[in-house]
């Protein structure tokens, strides 16, 4: 069959459209289950409507509509309470018990659904191909059938999301204080799982019994390593969830592939990206932020090293670089010189020399300060020889800040001039300065 | 008789392979469960779908060798995966195993697709049969290279039982002897990998895991030895290959995974109700009358 160049575009702009709507619905009920660690319930779930779905088939005859919705719901809390007595009666650990019973339940629906469709009952053919793997371009040329189950599971998830945000969140983060003052998180519990389940089978039509895990779990944990905010969670993973659909049918256009395969897989690519470029916790950021945190070190090793030679010689100190201790990284500490004289901490009147400049030995001081505090610090409080004193504080040295400084000062009271090997603590900063 | 055998050689053949296979996936899985890794072969099995796919690309037709070692490196690779993902985010062991699971699962469904829309009708039954399992049509190479691995697996399973029950219940007192209980949870992986990976055409990837789990599950009724319950789990696990191989070879347009898994589940059933100690009627019996009022500090507890 040809389609139009109209005709594609619109069951184009259709076929995102339903992806978009069935995406966010999974991607809201997902984020509480992501953050209720109950992920493998949901996928559990999202197995185990599929009974639901072919019983309800072979006494409606149809494959949507409300009986299906509120047989999938029993059923999705079925499988929570299944799971649970499997686990107590079994005496297994739970992922077991969730293999029991998910498996268990996914070959009854296989089976039934044969069995349905061998019986040729009903108006619509009930595919078993169709129920495991969703077909959405035909979903996308029924949408006045279709769209209504969808849109109203969407807002019905939404509606019980706002209507209930104080309650999800308060069971989700401290079910036990959430207990404590009557919330019934056993309730709650189960109507997310009946939510779970109504979003599963409004969902099997386009994107297939088995896939919905996908939409349910992968936004949501996507989101949770781009933010930290409940809210901005819900929205990045309905976010997520409407690009895959787009990308994902994009990607099947261009192959000619399963739709709902390709946004499972641009919801793993995205998953992929956020877990390398994510700004705070992805991978690069946190290289980088490594990285500047060695040079760091080097630098503030270096420009406490010249301080210390301009201590011993009285003077100011012409230091050659060679004389540099490298420590631990010696291309690092290249780097850090050179990022020292750039910052117009360190000068070299001739090459191979390095001097200090006034803001320079400022700096410098404040280190060699917070080093020798905390030496006094050590040998006051935690009885170290005194040839342990210098490794700790090299330590902690870079990670003082000025109010740990102030502090230590205090708690050393007025008589801290000298370290306890003799040397003069540099004074603090006047804060007229 | 020998015409008995010629007439059903290749039901013969199917029964001792399946039968086999459940044996072995049997055996292992009590490991795996007792482990609580029951649901890393649920994602390994979704994961193996990609590589099978690939493997049938690039042999270019349905060449069961090929495709058991793609389907292996492929699952070992998604088992990778969610070992990087669990190592270097904060994404929590559940749900990295829903992403692995689902989206390995997502580009298997987009290659098999794929592969069943480029040669059309030809081939198309051999690849969803790797989805829900299939007895039939098998032919004797198949067997022999099924029979083959899940044998070698039974006999290293073996070899290895004093190492594997000392990991399996005491990992921190096997590592406090110096035991390298890194490496022998990676060799239960690995032959847990190989029994899922040989199950794949018979009972499918999306519920291969029941192979695992189902038999040690319910050997887990009968006895507190683990001697026996490896007995039982492999006698349990080759009931579910010969039975649920009789049952779907009576009726060739129903896939064989979803069978061998509820007979698998009647087992489970079964066994939960019947077994002597731990089984349901027989501590209902027990608790007739109770003898003490269940003490308040629970209650107050709950």
């Amino acid at each position: 069959m040809m389609l139009a160049i109209s005709d594609s575009w619109l069951l184009a702009r259709n076929t995102i459209l339903v992806g978009m709507v069935v995406n966010s619905a999974c991607a809201i009920v997902g984020c509480w289950l992501l953050l209720r660690r109950l992920s493998l319930l949901g996928d559990a779930i999202s197995h185990g409507v599929l009974p639901g779905i072919a019983l309800a088939f072979l006494l409606t005859g149809k494959v949507t509509g409300l009986p299906i919705l509120a047989g999938a719901m029993l059923v999705g809390m079925l499988t929570a309470f299944l799971t649970q007595t499997v686990k107590e009666q079994a005496n297994v650990a739970e992922d077991a018990s969730l293999g029991v019973v998910f498996t268990t339940l996914f070959a009854a629906g296989v089976l039934l659904i044969h069995y349905a469709a061998s019986t040729g009952r009903g108006q619509v053919d009930l595919d078993p191909n169709c129920v495991l793997y969703g077909d959405i371009l035909f979903v996308a040329l029924d949408l006045g059938r279709t769209l209504p189950t969808m849109v109203g599971m969407l807002l019905g998830v939404a509606v019980f999301t706002l209507l209930f945000w104080k309650e999800l969140k308060l069971a989700t983060f401290d079910p036990a204080l959430a207990a404590a003052v009557g919330l019934r998180p056993t309730l709650l519990y189960y109507a997310l799982m009946a939510l779970t389940a109504g979003v599963a089978v409004a969902s099997f039509e386009a994107v297939g019994s088995i896939l919905v895990v996908a939409m349910l779990i992968v936004p949501a944990a996507t989101a949770q390593l781009l933010t930290e905010r409940l809210s901005r969670l819900l929205a990045l993973a309905v976010l997520v969830g409407c690009i895959s659909s787009a990308i994902g049918y994009a990607l099947a256009a261009c192959w000619n592939a399963s739709v709902a395969g390709m946004m499972a897989a641009a919801a793993g690519l995205q998953f992929a990206l956020a877990v390398f470029f994510a700004p705070k916790h992805g991978l690069l950021s946190q290289a980088l932020q490594r990285l500047g945190l060695r040079l760091r070190i080097a630098r503030e090793d270096i420009l406490s090293q010249l301080y210390r030679r301009e201590e011993e010689t009285q003077r100011s100190a012409i230091f050659s670089a060679a004389q540099l201790k490298a420590g631990s990284a010696p291309h690092w500490s290249s780097i850090a010189l050179a990022q020292l004289r750039r910052r117009g901490l360190v000068v070299s009147p001739t090459s191979g020399e390095l001097v200090l400049t006034p803001a320079g030995r400022q700096a410098a001081a404040d280190l060699v300060r917070t080093h020798r505090l905390w030496e006094r610090f050590l040998e006051e409080n935690a009885a170290l020889p005194l040839d342990h004193l210098h490794a700790p504080a090299e330590r902690i040295e870079h990670f003082v800040g000025p109010a740990v400084q102030r502090e230590l000062a205090e708690m050393i009271g007025p008589t801290g001039e000298l370290d306890p090997h003799g040397k003069a603590i540099p004074a603090a900063p006047s804060p007229a300065k | 008789m020998s015409d008995f055998l010629k007439q059903n050689y290749n039901t013969l053949l199917v029964l001792a392979g399946t039968s086999l296979l459940g044996a072995a996936a049997g055996l292992i899985g009590a490991f795996a469960v007792l482990r609580r890794k029951a649901l890393l072969g649920d994602a390994l099995a979704h994961a193996a779908l990609p590589g099978l796919c690939v493997a049938f690309l690039l042999v270019g037709g349905r060449h069961l060798g090929a495709m058991l070692v793609g389907a292996f490196v492929s699952g070992l690779l998604g088992l990778g995966v969610l070992a990087s993902i669990r190592r270097f985010t904060k994404v929590k062991d559940d749900a990295a195993l829903g992403i692995v699971l689902s989206v390995f699962f997502g580009v298997g469904i987009v290659l098999s697709r794929h592969i069943q829309q480029a040669t059309m009708a030809g081939s198309k039954a051999g690849l969803d049969s790797y989805i829900l399992g299939k007895t039939a049509g098998m032919i004797a190479a198949d067997l022999y290279l099924i029979a083959g691995a899940a044998a070698a697996l039974l006999i290293v399973v073996l070899l290895a039982y004093k190492e594997f029950r000392l990991v399996s219940f005491d990992p921190g007192f096997a590592q406090s002897q110096g035991w390298p209980v890194g490496r022998l949870d990676l060799a239960m992986m690995a032959l847990a990998a190989v029994a899922v990976v040989i199950g794949l055409p018979t009972v499918g990837v999306v519920m291969i895991a029941a192979l695992l789990i189902l038999p040690s599950v319910s050997a887990r009724f009968w006895t507190e030895r683990l001697g026996l319950m490896l007995f039982l789990s492999a006698a349990f696990g080759a009931a579910m290959g010969f039975v649920g191989t009789i049952f779907s070879a009576r009726s060739a347009a129903l896939p064989a995974g979803p069978i061998i898994v509820l007979v698998g589940a009647a087992i489970f059933l079964l066994s939960g109700a019947l077994a002597p100690r731990r089984g349901i009627l027989a501590r209902a019996w027990r608790n007739r009358r109770p003898l003490e009022p269940p003490p308040l500090a629970e209650e107050a507890a709950t």
